[in-house]
Protein backbone atom coordinates (compact mmCIF):
# COMPACT_ATOMS: atom_id res chain seq x y z
CA UNK A 1 0.00 0.00 0.00
CA UNK A 2 1.25 3.65 -0.59
CA UNK A 3 1.99 5.34 2.16
CA UNK A 4 1.06 9.19 2.59
CA UNK A 5 3.01 10.90 3.46
CA UNK A 6 2.77 15.51 4.21
CA UNK A 7 3.94 16.70 0.72
CA UNK A 8 5.58 20.03 2.57
CA UNK A 9 7.29 21.06 -0.68
CA UNK A 10 4.22 20.76 -2.75
CA UNK A 11 1.95 22.57 0.55
CA UNK A 12 4.31 25.26 0.13
CA UNK A 13 4.06 25.58 -3.40
CA UNK A 14 0.41 25.58 -3.41
CA UNK A 15 0.18 27.97 -1.11
CA UNK A 16 3.23 30.08 -1.93
CA UNK A 17 1.72 33.70 -2.11
CA UNK A 18 -0.22 33.76 0.87
CA UNK A 19 2.11 32.20 2.91
CA UNK A 20 4.91 34.75 1.72
CA UNK A 21 2.85 37.27 2.42
CA UNK A 22 2.22 36.62 5.87
CA UNK A 23 5.82 36.04 6.43
CA UNK A 24 6.61 39.47 4.72
CA UNK A 25 3.80 40.90 6.88
CA UNK A 26 5.46 39.40 9.86
CA UNK A 27 9.04 40.28 9.15
CA UNK A 28 7.59 43.75 8.41
CA UNK A 29 5.77 44.42 11.80
CA UNK A 30 8.96 43.42 14.08
CA UNK A 31 10.75 46.36 14.73
CA UNK A 32 7.65 48.20 15.92
CA UNK A 33 6.85 45.59 18.63
CA UNK A 34 8.91 47.63 21.07
CA UNK A 35 11.27 44.80 21.08
CA UNK A 36 15.02 46.02 22.67
CA UNK A 37 17.41 47.05 19.95
CA UNK A 38 19.26 43.92 21.37
CA UNK A 39 16.76 41.83 20.02
CA UNK A 40 16.78 43.53 16.94
CA UNK A 41 20.15 43.12 16.58
CA UNK A 42 19.93 39.15 16.79
CA UNK A 43 17.58 39.76 13.61
CA UNK A 44 20.02 41.79 11.66
CA UNK A 45 22.42 39.06 12.47
CA UNK A 46 19.89 36.13 10.95
CA UNK A 47 20.03 38.57 8.13
CA UNK A 48 23.46 38.52 7.58
CA UNK A 49 23.86 34.75 8.61
CA UNK A 50 21.39 33.66 6.38
CA UNK A 51 23.35 35.60 3.29
CA UNK A 52 26.42 34.01 4.11
CA UNK A 53 24.89 30.52 4.26
CA UNK A 54 23.43 30.89 0.73
CA UNK A 55 26.73 32.04 -0.64
CA UNK A 56 27.93 29.51 0.97
CA UNK A 57 25.82 26.80 -0.14
CA UNK A 58 26.53 28.03 -4.09
CA UNK A 59 30.53 26.43 -3.54
CA UNK A 60 29.31 23.42 -0.59
CA UNK A 61 25.92 22.27 -1.41
CA UNK A 62 25.28 23.10 -5.35
CA UNK A 63 28.42 22.25 -6.18
CA UNK A 64 29.84 20.01 -3.43
CA UNK A 65 32.86 21.66 -2.74
CA UNK A 66 33.07 21.71 1.06
CA UNK A 67 34.57 25.40 1.76
CA UNK A 68 36.16 25.52 5.49
CA UNK A 69 37.28 28.90 5.22
CA UNK A 70 34.23 30.67 4.39
CA UNK A 71 34.79 33.54 6.52
CA UNK A 72 37.82 35.01 3.95
CA UNK A 73 35.05 36.39 1.73
CA UNK A 74 32.87 37.54 4.71
CA UNK A 75 36.41 39.67 5.41
CA UNK A 76 36.85 41.15 2.55
CA UNK A 77 33.46 41.98 1.96
CA UNK A 78 33.60 43.60 5.85
CA UNK A 79 36.85 45.69 5.12
CA UNK A 80 35.74 46.58 1.69
CA UNK A 81 32.68 48.22 3.41
CA UNK A 82 34.26 49.70 5.66
CA UNK A 83 36.85 51.38 4.39
CA UNK A 84 35.20 52.92 1.65
CA UNK A 85 33.23 54.20 4.15
CA UNK A 86 35.75 55.24 6.14
CA UNK A 87 38.66 55.95 3.80
CA UNK A 88 36.67 57.10 0.42
CA UNK A 89 33.34 58.74 2.12
CA UNK A 90 31.12 56.07 0.29
CA UNK A 91 27.52 55.52 1.08
CA UNK A 92 26.24 52.52 1.95
CA UNK A 93 24.69 51.78 -0.78
CA UNK A 94 27.62 52.59 -2.83
CA UNK A 95 29.90 50.36 -0.31
CA UNK A 96 27.65 47.79 -0.53
CA UNK A 97 28.12 47.52 -4.61
CA UNK A 98 31.88 48.05 -4.10
CA UNK A 99 32.01 44.98 -1.51
CA UNK A 100 29.93 42.78 -3.91
CA UNK A 101 31.72 43.80 -6.61
CA UNK A 102 35.28 42.64 -5.15
CA UNK A 103 34.09 40.25 -3.41
CA UNK A 104 33.04 38.47 -7.04
CA UNK A 105 36.75 38.84 -7.64
CA UNK A 106 37.63 37.49 -4.44
CA UNK A 107 35.48 34.68 -4.98
CA UNK A 108 36.88 34.28 -8.63
CA UNK A 109 40.70 33.81 -6.80
CA UNK A 110 39.34 31.46 -4.82
CA UNK A 111 37.56 29.62 -7.24
CA UNK A 112 41.13 29.70 -9.92
CA UNK A 113 43.18 28.47 -6.64
CA UNK A 114 40.51 25.10 -6.64
CA UNK A 115 39.31 24.45 -10.08
CA UNK A 116 41.62 21.63 -10.29
CA UNK A 117 40.98 20.66 -7.23
CA UNK A 118 38.66 18.26 -5.45
CA UNK A 119 37.26 16.57 -2.30
CA UNK A 120 39.56 17.06 1.04
CA UNK A 121 41.77 19.19 -1.13
CA UNK A 122 39.47 21.56 -1.56
CA UNK A 123 38.68 22.06 1.69
CA UNK A 124 42.37 22.50 2.34
CA UNK A 125 43.04 24.88 0.13
CA UNK A 126 39.72 27.24 1.44
CA UNK A 127 41.32 27.13 4.69
CA UNK A 128 44.77 27.89 3.37
CA UNK A 129 42.95 30.86 1.58
CA UNK A 130 41.22 32.31 4.64
CA UNK A 131 44.41 32.17 6.06
CA UNK A 132 45.80 34.52 3.93
CA UNK A 133 43.20 36.78 4.07
CA UNK A 134 43.48 36.98 7.81
CA UNK A 135 46.90 37.57 7.33
CA UNK A 136 46.85 40.27 5.18
CA UNK A 137 43.79 41.87 7.50
CA UNK A 138 46.68 41.39 10.05
CA UNK A 139 49.47 42.53 8.46
CA UNK A 140 48.58 45.54 5.42
CA UNK A 141 48.78 48.01 8.40
CA UNK A 142 48.37 51.04 6.42
CA UNK A 143 45.21 50.13 4.47
CA UNK A 144 43.29 47.62 7.16
CA UNK A 145 44.97 49.29 10.58
CA UNK A 146 46.14 45.69 11.68
CA UNK A 147 44.73 43.79 14.51
CA UNK A 148 43.41 47.11 15.68
CA UNK A 149 40.55 46.95 13.43
CA UNK A 150 38.65 49.80 11.72
CA UNK A 151 37.04 51.89 13.99
CA UNK A 152 34.11 54.39 13.76
CA UNK A 153 32.79 52.97 10.64
CA UNK A 154 29.66 55.94 10.12
CA UNK A 155 26.26 55.14 10.41
CA UNK A 156 24.29 54.11 7.23
CA UNK A 157 21.93 56.63 5.98
CA UNK A 158 18.77 56.94 3.79
CA UNK A 159 16.85 60.48 2.24
CA UNK A 160 19.65 62.35 5.20
CA UNK A 161 18.03 59.91 7.98
CA UNK A 162 20.10 57.79 9.95
CA UNK A 163 19.39 54.46 9.84
CA UNK A 164 20.17 52.40 13.38
CA UNK A 165 19.26 49.28 15.12
CA UNK A 166 16.98 51.22 17.35
CA UNK A 167 15.00 52.82 14.72
CA UNK A 168 15.20 49.82 12.70
CA UNK A 169 16.64 51.60 9.84
CA UNK A 170 19.33 48.56 9.99
CA UNK A 171 16.61 45.78 10.30
CA UNK A 172 15.16 46.90 6.90
CA UNK A 173 18.36 47.23 5.07
CA UNK A 174 19.19 43.38 6.30
CA UNK A 175 16.03 42.20 5.21
CA UNK A 176 15.78 43.91 1.98
CA UNK A 177 19.41 42.57 1.10
CA UNK A 178 18.55 39.26 2.39
CA UNK A 179 15.23 39.20 0.08
CA UNK A 180 17.16 40.48 -2.82
CA UNK A 181 19.68 37.35 -1.92
CA UNK A 182 16.76 34.93 -2.06
CA UNK A 183 15.52 35.78 -4.97
CA UNK A 184 18.80 36.43 -6.95
CA UNK A 185 19.66 32.64 -5.88
CA UNK A 186 16.45 31.03 -6.87
CA UNK A 187 16.61 32.74 -10.72
CA UNK A 188 19.86 31.17 -10.74
CA UNK A 189 19.30 27.96 -9.05
CA UNK A 190 16.09 27.29 -11.23
CA UNK A 191 17.79 27.51 -14.81
CA UNK A 192 20.17 25.81 -16.76
CA UNK A 193 22.89 27.29 -14.23
CA UNK A 194 21.41 25.84 -10.86
CA UNK A 195 20.84 22.41 -13.03
CA UNK A 196 24.68 22.35 -13.88
CA UNK A 197 25.93 22.83 -10.69
CA UNK A 198 23.67 20.51 -9.38
CA UNK A 199 25.01 17.76 -12.28
CA UNK A 200 28.51 19.07 -11.21
CA UNK A 201 28.46 18.06 -8.21
CA UNK A 202 26.65 14.29 -8.63
CA UNK A 203 29.28 13.61 -11.46
CA UNK A 204 31.97 16.10 -12.44
CA UNK A 205 33.19 13.51 -14.97
CA UNK A 206 30.00 12.22 -16.54
CA UNK A 207 28.60 16.26 -16.53
CA UNK A 208 31.26 17.11 -19.06
CA UNK A 209 30.56 13.93 -21.06
CA UNK A 210 27.38 15.89 -21.44
CA UNK A 211 29.18 18.77 -23.22
CA UNK A 212 29.23 21.09 -19.94
CA UNK A 213 32.22 22.95 -19.48
CA UNK A 214 32.32 21.94 -15.66
CA UNK A 215 34.96 24.36 -14.66
CA UNK A 216 33.23 27.40 -15.77
CA UNK A 217 30.61 26.52 -13.56
CA UNK A 218 32.93 25.88 -10.67
CA UNK A 219 34.01 28.95 -11.41
CA UNK A 220 30.48 30.88 -11.41
CA UNK A 221 29.53 29.34 -8.06
CA UNK A 222 32.53 30.47 -6.29
CA UNK A 223 32.23 34.22 -7.91
CA UNK A 224 28.59 34.16 -6.80
CA UNK A 225 29.28 32.94 -3.06
CA UNK A 226 31.78 35.39 -3.40
CA UNK A 227 29.73 38.47 -4.21
CA UNK A 228 26.83 37.31 -1.14
CA UNK A 229 29.77 37.15 1.34
CA UNK A 230 31.07 40.37 0.17
CA UNK A 231 27.50 41.96 0.64
CA UNK A 232 26.61 39.96 4.17
CA UNK A 233 30.43 41.33 4.76
CA UNK A 234 29.59 45.21 4.14
CA UNK A 235 26.46 44.79 5.90
CA UNK A 236 27.78 43.72 9.42
CA UNK A 237 30.37 46.50 8.94
CA UNK A 238 27.54 49.48 8.63
CA UNK A 239 25.44 47.37 11.49
CA UNK A 240 28.14 47.08 14.11
CA UNK A 241 30.88 50.30 13.04
CA UNK A 242 33.90 48.29 14.21
CA UNK A 243 35.59 45.29 12.34
CA UNK A 244 39.21 43.79 13.19
CA UNK A 245 40.22 40.43 11.53
CA UNK A 246 39.34 38.19 14.61
CA UNK A 247 35.90 38.72 13.81
CA UNK A 248 36.21 36.60 10.73
CA UNK A 249 37.89 33.98 12.46
CA UNK A 250 37.93 29.69 12.08
CA UNK A 251 35.25 29.55 14.45
CA UNK A 252 32.78 31.70 12.01
CA UNK A 253 33.70 29.56 9.00
CA UNK A 254 32.72 26.59 10.68
CA UNK A 255 29.46 28.37 12.11
CA UNK A 256 28.21 29.15 8.69
CA UNK A 257 29.34 25.95 7.46
CA UNK A 258 27.24 24.31 10.52
CA UNK A 259 24.69 26.36 8.99
CA UNK A 260 24.40 25.03 6.21
CA UNK A 261 24.51 21.71 6.91
CA UNK A 262 21.90 21.49 9.68
CA UNK A 263 19.54 23.69 8.00
CA UNK A 264 20.23 21.24 4.99
CA UNK A 265 22.83 21.48 2.13
CA UNK A 266 21.65 22.81 -1.04
CA UNK A 267 18.37 24.44 0.00
CA UNK A 268 17.69 28.14 0.20
CA UNK A 269 15.15 28.19 3.75
CA UNK A 270 17.24 25.30 4.85
CA UNK A 271 19.72 28.11 4.77
CA UNK A 272 17.63 31.14 6.04
CA UNK A 273 16.02 27.68 9.14
CA UNK A 274 19.81 26.78 9.50
CA UNK A 275 20.87 29.96 10.79
CA UNK A 276 17.84 31.40 12.42
CA UNK A 277 17.95 28.25 14.78
CA UNK A 278 22.32 28.71 15.14
CA UNK A 279 22.00 32.88 15.58
CA UNK A 280 18.53 32.72 18.26
CA UNK A 281 19.75 29.51 19.89
CA UNK A 282 23.44 30.61 21.40
CA UNK A 283 21.71 33.97 22.62
CA UNK A 284 18.75 32.47 24.37
CA UNK A 285 21.01 29.85 26.06
CA UNK A 286 23.55 33.05 27.20
CA UNK A 287 22.86 32.12 30.62
CA UNK A 288 23.93 28.38 30.87
CA UNK A 289 27.13 30.69 30.03
CA UNK A 290 29.95 27.98 28.39
CA UNK A 291 27.75 24.74 29.35
CA UNK A 292 25.85 26.16 26.10
CA UNK A 293 28.33 25.03 23.89
CA UNK A 294 27.86 21.39 25.10
CA UNK A 295 24.02 21.79 25.38
CA UNK A 296 24.69 22.96 21.52
CA UNK A 297 26.93 20.00 20.32
CA UNK A 298 24.84 17.93 21.53
CA UNK A 299 21.92 19.35 19.35
CA UNK A 300 23.84 18.83 16.43
CA UNK A 301 24.87 15.53 17.24
CA UNK A 302 20.65 14.07 17.59
CA UNK A 303 19.85 15.99 15.15
CA UNK A 304 22.78 14.26 12.51
CA UNK A 305 21.73 11.06 13.98
CA UNK A 306 17.94 11.76 13.11
CA UNK A 307 18.02 13.35 10.12
CA UNK A 308 21.76 13.72 8.56
CA UNK A 309 20.46 15.82 5.27
CA UNK A 310 19.88 18.58 7.75
CA UNK A 311 16.11 19.93 8.58
CA UNK A 312 14.94 21.34 5.00
CA UNK A 313 17.46 19.41 2.98
CA UNK A 314 15.83 16.50 0.48
CA UNK A 315 12.63 18.60 0.35
CA UNK A 316 11.51 18.29 -2.50
CA UNK A 317 7.71 18.98 -4.56
CA UNK A 318 6.12 15.57 -5.33
CA UNK A 319 6.24 17.10 -8.96
CA UNK A 320 8.41 18.91 -11.16
CA UNK A 321 7.47 22.04 -12.53
CA UNK A 322 7.13 22.64 -15.98
CA UNK A 323 7.26 25.77 -17.31
CA UNK A 324 4.44 28.11 -18.54
CA UNK A 325 3.66 26.66 -22.13
CA UNK A 326 4.67 23.17 -21.92
CA UNK A 327 2.32 20.49 -20.82
CA UNK A 328 2.57 17.51 -18.84
CA UNK A 329 2.60 14.18 -20.35
CA UNK A 330 -0.87 12.17 -19.81
CA UNK A 331 1.38 9.67 -18.80
CA UNK A 332 2.75 11.79 -15.51
CA UNK A 333 -0.28 12.70 -14.70
CA UNK A 334 -0.87 10.43 -11.67
CA UNK A 335 2.48 11.03 -10.70
CA UNK A 336 3.09 12.76 -7.24
CA UNK A 337 -0.61 14.00 -6.80
CA UNK A 338 -0.74 13.80 -3.10
CA UNK A 339 2.68 13.05 -2.85
CA UNK A 340 3.88 9.92 -3.21
CA UNK B 1 31.99 7.93 -46.44
CA UNK B 2 31.70 6.35 -42.87
CA UNK B 3 29.81 8.72 -40.21
CA UNK B 4 32.72 7.54 -37.39
CA UNK B 5 35.97 6.54 -38.93
CA UNK B 6 38.45 5.36 -36.54
CA UNK B 7 42.32 5.07 -37.99
CA UNK B 8 44.83 3.10 -35.87
CA UNK B 9 44.32 5.19 -32.63
CA UNK B 10 46.59 3.36 -29.55
CA UNK B 11 46.70 4.29 -25.38
CA UNK B 12 48.84 2.97 -23.09
CA UNK B 13 48.34 3.25 -19.65
CA UNK B 14 52.19 3.39 -18.17
CA UNK B 15 53.78 -0.10 -19.84
CA UNK B 16 50.14 -1.29 -20.37
CA UNK B 17 48.76 -1.17 -24.07
CA UNK B 18 45.09 -0.81 -23.66
CA UNK B 19 44.14 -0.24 -27.51
CA UNK B 20 47.01 -1.04 -29.83
CA UNK B 21 46.88 0.29 -33.38
CA UNK B 22 42.40 -0.01 -33.60
CA UNK B 23 40.72 0.54 -36.59
CA UNK B 24 37.21 0.30 -37.60
CA UNK B 25 34.27 2.14 -38.75
CA UNK B 26 30.81 3.18 -38.29
CA UNK B 27 28.61 3.73 -41.27
CA UNK B 28 25.17 5.42 -40.82
CA UNK B 29 22.59 4.17 -39.87
CA UNK B 30 23.83 1.15 -38.79
CA UNK B 31 23.93 -1.09 -35.37
CA UNK B 32 27.80 -1.69 -35.09
CA UNK B 33 29.03 -3.94 -32.08
CA UNK B 34 32.54 -4.30 -30.22
CA UNK B 35 32.97 -7.29 -28.46
CA UNK B 36 35.79 -8.82 -26.72
CA UNK B 37 36.91 -10.40 -23.26
CA UNK B 38 37.19 -8.06 -20.16
CA UNK B 39 39.64 -5.80 -20.53
CA UNK B 40 40.23 -5.87 -24.21
CA UNK B 41 40.01 -2.31 -24.55
CA UNK B 42 36.84 -1.55 -25.59
CA UNK B 43 35.60 1.37 -22.75
CA UNK B 44 38.94 2.26 -23.45
CA UNK B 45 38.11 2.85 -27.45
CA UNK B 46 34.52 4.53 -25.90
CA UNK B 47 36.53 7.21 -24.22
CA UNK B 48 39.05 7.79 -26.79
CA UNK B 49 35.83 8.84 -29.51
CA UNK B 50 34.35 10.95 -26.81
CA UNK B 51 37.75 12.75 -25.75
CA UNK B 52 37.69 11.71 -21.69
CA UNK B 53 41.06 10.11 -23.18
CA UNK B 54 43.55 12.04 -25.38
CA UNK B 55 44.96 9.62 -27.78
CA UNK B 56 48.44 8.44 -27.73
CA UNK B 57 48.50 7.68 -31.36
CA UNK B 58 45.86 7.71 -34.58
CA UNK B 59 43.24 9.69 -35.45
CA UNK B 60 39.10 10.01 -35.24
CA UNK B 61 36.98 11.32 -37.79
CA UNK B 62 33.24 12.01 -37.42
CA UNK B 63 31.59 13.10 -40.28
CA UNK B 64 34.36 13.47 -42.37
CA UNK B 65 35.88 15.72 -39.52
CA UNK B 66 38.73 14.92 -37.44
CA UNK B 67 37.79 15.14 -33.28
CA UNK B 68 40.42 13.11 -31.72
CA UNK B 69 42.29 16.91 -31.12
CA UNK B 70 38.31 18.23 -30.05
CA UNK B 71 37.52 18.84 -25.79
CA UNK B 72 34.86 16.60 -24.73
CA UNK B 73 32.64 19.40 -25.38
CA UNK B 74 32.63 19.87 -29.07
CA UNK B 75 32.70 16.46 -29.60
CA UNK B 76 29.40 16.67 -28.22
CA UNK B 77 28.09 19.42 -30.32
CA UNK B 78 29.76 17.54 -33.43
CA UNK B 79 27.06 14.66 -32.60
CA UNK B 80 28.74 12.07 -30.34
CA UNK B 81 26.57 10.99 -27.47
CA UNK B 82 27.47 8.58 -25.11
CA UNK B 83 26.01 5.70 -22.10
CA UNK B 84 28.70 4.31 -19.52
CA UNK B 85 28.71 1.29 -18.31
CA UNK B 86 29.10 1.63 -14.62
CA UNK B 87 25.44 4.25 -15.21
CA UNK B 88 26.59 7.83 -15.02
CA UNK B 89 23.24 9.64 -13.74
CA UNK B 90 22.97 12.83 -11.41
CA UNK B 91 21.66 10.65 -8.87
CA UNK B 92 19.87 13.70 -6.63
CA UNK B 93 18.34 15.14 -10.11
CA UNK B 94 14.58 14.17 -11.48
CA UNK B 95 14.15 12.26 -14.10
CA UNK B 96 13.11 15.00 -16.29
CA UNK B 97 16.37 17.14 -14.98
CA UNK B 98 18.57 14.42 -16.00
CA UNK B 99 17.46 14.95 -19.90
CA UNK B 100 17.35 18.20 -19.68
CA UNK B 101 21.32 18.31 -18.45
CA UNK B 102 21.50 16.38 -22.23
CA UNK B 103 20.11 19.70 -23.86
CA UNK B 104 22.07 21.90 -21.77
CA UNK B 105 24.72 22.71 -25.01
CA UNK B 106 21.24 23.26 -27.25
CA UNK B 107 19.93 25.79 -24.38
CA UNK B 108 20.75 29.19 -25.33
CA UNK B 109 20.76 32.27 -22.73
CA UNK B 110 23.18 33.94 -20.55
CA UNK B 111 23.30 34.71 -16.80
CA UNK B 112 21.44 37.98 -17.07
CA UNK B 113 18.82 36.20 -19.20
CA UNK B 114 18.58 33.93 -15.63
CA UNK B 115 18.35 36.29 -13.20
CA UNK B 116 16.01 38.88 -15.06
CA UNK B 117 13.96 36.43 -16.31
CA UNK B 118 13.88 37.38 -20.05
CA UNK B 119 11.31 36.36 -22.92
CA UNK B 120 15.04 34.80 -24.25
CA UNK B 121 15.61 33.04 -21.03
CA UNK B 122 11.73 32.02 -21.20
CA UNK B 123 11.66 30.78 -24.54
CA UNK B 124 14.57 28.13 -24.51
CA UNK B 125 13.86 26.76 -21.32
CA UNK B 126 10.12 26.36 -22.83
CA UNK B 127 11.74 24.77 -25.64
CA UNK B 128 14.32 22.82 -23.93
CA UNK B 129 11.62 21.20 -21.54
CA UNK B 130 8.77 20.49 -24.73
CA UNK B 131 12.02 18.59 -25.84
CA UNK B 132 13.08 16.53 -23.23
CA UNK B 133 8.69 16.08 -22.69
CA UNK B 134 8.72 14.75 -25.96
CA UNK B 135 12.12 12.35 -25.55
CA UNK B 136 10.61 11.06 -22.85
CA UNK B 137 7.57 10.41 -24.32
CA UNK B 138 8.89 8.80 -26.81
CA UNK B 139 10.67 6.13 -24.94
CA UNK B 140 7.53 5.38 -22.62
CA UNK B 141 9.41 7.21 -20.35
CA UNK B 142 7.60 10.16 -19.16
CA UNK B 143 5.33 8.74 -16.22
CA UNK B 144 8.78 8.68 -14.27
CA UNK B 145 9.27 12.23 -15.27
CA UNK B 146 9.59 13.44 -11.64
CA UNK B 147 11.05 10.84 -9.97
CA UNK B 148 15.07 11.23 -8.74
CA UNK B 149 17.36 9.18 -11.02
CA UNK B 150 18.83 6.92 -8.00
CA UNK B 151 15.38 5.80 -7.16
CA UNK B 152 14.41 4.00 -10.82
CA UNK B 153 15.47 0.45 -11.58
CA UNK B 154 18.61 -0.27 -13.23
CA UNK B 155 16.58 -1.36 -16.60
CA UNK B 156 14.93 2.13 -16.74
CA UNK B 157 18.54 3.74 -15.82
CA UNK B 158 19.71 2.75 -18.06
CA UNK B 159 17.06 4.04 -20.90
CA UNK B 160 17.18 6.93 -19.42
CA UNK B 161 21.13 7.35 -19.65
CA UNK B 162 20.37 6.92 -23.62
CA UNK B 163 16.77 9.46 -23.33
CA UNK B 164 20.04 11.69 -22.11
CA UNK B 165 22.42 11.04 -24.74
CA UNK B 166 19.31 11.50 -27.28
CA UNK B 167 18.92 15.10 -26.22
CA UNK B 168 22.28 16.23 -26.75
CA UNK B 169 20.65 16.11 -30.41
CA UNK B 170 23.59 13.14 -31.39
CA UNK B 171 23.67 11.42 -34.65
CA UNK B 172 25.57 8.85 -32.98
CA UNK B 173 24.87 7.12 -29.81
CA UNK B 174 27.60 4.87 -27.95
CA UNK B 175 26.26 2.81 -26.07
CA UNK B 176 28.37 0.71 -22.92
CA UNK B 177 27.24 -2.60 -22.25
CA UNK B 178 23.35 -0.94 -21.70
CA UNK B 179 22.24 -4.64 -21.46
CA UNK B 180 24.31 -5.40 -18.45
CA UNK B 181 22.57 -6.10 -15.49
CA UNK B 182 19.60 -7.06 -17.54
CA UNK B 183 17.25 -10.17 -17.51
CA UNK B 184 16.50 -12.16 -20.26
CA UNK B 185 13.02 -10.21 -21.15
CA UNK B 186 14.73 -6.46 -20.17
CA UNK B 187 17.28 -7.23 -22.38
CA UNK B 188 14.95 -8.46 -25.19
CA UNK B 189 13.20 -5.06 -24.60
CA UNK B 190 16.26 -3.17 -25.14
CA UNK B 191 16.74 -4.95 -28.25
CA UNK B 192 13.83 -4.01 -29.83
CA UNK B 193 13.95 -0.35 -28.43
CA UNK B 194 17.93 0.20 -29.83
CA UNK B 195 15.92 -1.31 -33.36
CA UNK B 196 13.63 1.17 -32.57
CA UNK B 197 16.65 3.69 -32.20
CA UNK B 198 18.12 2.75 -35.73
CA UNK B 199 14.82 3.38 -37.37
CA UNK B 200 14.44 6.63 -36.40
CA UNK B 201 17.73 7.37 -37.57
CA UNK B 202 19.96 7.42 -35.41
CA UNK B 203 23.66 5.32 -35.94
CA UNK B 204 24.79 3.04 -32.36
CA UNK B 205 27.83 1.82 -31.90
CA UNK B 206 27.83 -0.69 -29.04
CA UNK B 207 29.82 -2.85 -26.62
CA UNK B 208 28.16 -5.68 -25.43
CA UNK B 209 28.60 -9.16 -23.57
CA UNK B 210 25.78 -10.68 -24.21
CA UNK B 211 26.27 -12.80 -27.38
CA UNK B 212 22.22 -13.08 -28.02
CA UNK B 213 21.28 -9.83 -27.97
CA UNK B 214 24.86 -8.77 -30.36
CA UNK B 215 24.52 -11.33 -32.46
CA UNK B 216 20.50 -10.56 -33.45
CA UNK B 217 20.92 -6.81 -33.27
CA UNK B 218 24.45 -5.72 -34.93
CA UNK B 219 24.64 -4.84 -38.64
CA UNK B 220 28.51 -5.50 -38.19
CA UNK B 221 30.95 -6.50 -35.53
CA UNK B 222 34.24 -5.75 -34.42
CA UNK B 223 35.87 -8.68 -32.19
CA UNK B 224 39.14 -7.27 -30.10
CA UNK B 225 41.35 -8.93 -27.86
CA UNK B 226 44.49 -7.09 -25.71
CA UNK B 227 43.05 -4.24 -27.44
CA UNK B 228 44.26 -5.91 -31.19
CA UNK B 229 41.25 -6.22 -33.62
CA UNK B 230 41.24 -10.12 -34.00
CA UNK B 231 38.11 -10.05 -36.04
CA UNK B 232 35.33 -8.35 -37.87
CA UNK B 233 33.05 -9.24 -39.86
CA UNK B 234 28.45 -9.55 -40.28
CA UNK B 235 26.85 -11.77 -36.94
CA UNK B 236 27.47 -14.98 -39.00
CA UNK B 237 30.98 -14.55 -40.32
CA UNK B 238 32.20 -13.99 -37.17
CA UNK B 239 30.55 -16.30 -35.44
CA UNK B 240 32.14 -19.10 -37.43
CA UNK B 241 35.53 -17.34 -36.84
CA UNK B 242 37.89 -19.30 -34.92
CA UNK B 243 40.37 -16.70 -34.04
CA UNK B 244 36.88 -15.13 -32.02
CA UNK B 245 36.16 -19.07 -30.81
CA UNK B 246 39.66 -19.28 -29.53
CA UNK B 247 39.03 -15.64 -27.62
CA UNK B 248 36.09 -16.60 -25.76
CA UNK B 249 36.24 -20.09 -25.19
CA UNK B 250 39.98 -20.62 -25.04
CA UNK B 251 42.20 -22.49 -27.61
CA UNK B 252 40.38 -26.33 -28.41
CA UNK B 253 36.73 -24.95 -27.17
CA UNK B 254 33.59 -24.76 -29.46
CA UNK B 255 31.13 -22.59 -30.40
CA UNK B 256 27.57 -24.44 -30.10
N1 LIG C 1 42.44 4.91 -16.51
C1 LIG C 1 43.14 3.76 -16.59
N2 LIG C 1 44.36 3.66 -16.02
C2 LIG C 1 45.07 2.51 -16.12
N3 LIG C 1 44.65 1.42 -16.77
C3 LIG C 1 43.44 1.46 -17.35
C4 LIG C 1 42.63 2.62 -17.30
N4 LIG C 1 41.48 2.37 -17.97
C5 LIG C 1 41.59 1.12 -18.41
N5 LIG C 1 42.75 0.56 -18.05
C6 LIG C 1 43.21 -0.78 -18.40
O1 LIG C 1 43.12 -0.93 -19.78
C7 LIG C 1 42.64 -2.21 -20.13
C8 LIG C 1 41.40 -2.08 -20.98
O2 LIG C 1 40.35 -1.64 -20.15
P1 LIG C 1 38.88 -1.35 -20.68
O3 LIG C 1 38.11 -0.78 -19.57
O4 LIG C 1 38.94 -0.56 -21.92
O5 LIG C 1 38.38 -2.82 -20.99
P2 LIG C 1 36.98 -3.30 -21.51
O6 LIG C 1 37.22 -3.96 -22.81
O7 LIG C 1 36.00 -2.21 -21.48
O8 LIG C 1 36.63 -4.41 -20.45
P3 LIG C 1 35.23 -4.79 -19.76
O9 LIG C 1 34.55 -5.74 -20.66
O10 LIG C 1 35.63 -5.43 -18.48
O11 LIG C 1 34.48 -3.53 -19.56
C9 LIG C 1 42.41 -2.95 -18.84
O12 LIG C 1 43.54 -3.76 -18.60
C10 LIG C 1 42.32 -1.86 -17.81
O13 LIG C 1 42.80 -2.31 -16.56
MG1 LIG D 1 34.30 -1.79 -20.47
Amino acid sequence: MKQKRFDLAGFAGRYKLPLLLVLLAALAAVPFLGLSSYVVRVFCMVFTYSILTISLNFVTGYLGATSMGHASLYCVGAYVGALAATRAGCNIWVSLVLAVLVGCLAGGLLGVCTIKLSGSYMTVTTLAFAQVVTMVAKNWTSVTNGTLGIKDIPKARLLGAELTVRNGGMYFVGLGLLILCLLFSSMVIRSKYGRAFIAVRDDELGARMMGLKTRNYRLLGTVISGALAGLAGCYYAYLTGYIDPVTFSFDISMTILTMAILGGLASLPGSIAGAAILTVFPELLRSLDVYRYLFFGFILVIMMRLRPQGILGSVKAARYTLPKGVLRPAAAMEQGKEGT
Amino acid sequence: MALLDVRQITKTFGGLVAVDNLTFHVDEKQIVSIIGPNGAGKTTTFNMITGAYRLDGGEIYFDGQPIHTKSSQQIVKAGIARTFQNIRLFKSMRVIENVLIGCHIHTSYGFFDAVFRTPRFREAERRAHQRCVEILESLDLAQYMDEDAKNLPYGLQRKIEIARAIATDAKLLILDEPAAGMNPQESEALMDFIFSLRDAGYTILLIEHDMSLVMNISDYIYVCEFGKLIAEGTPDQVASDPRVIEAYLGKGGAYE
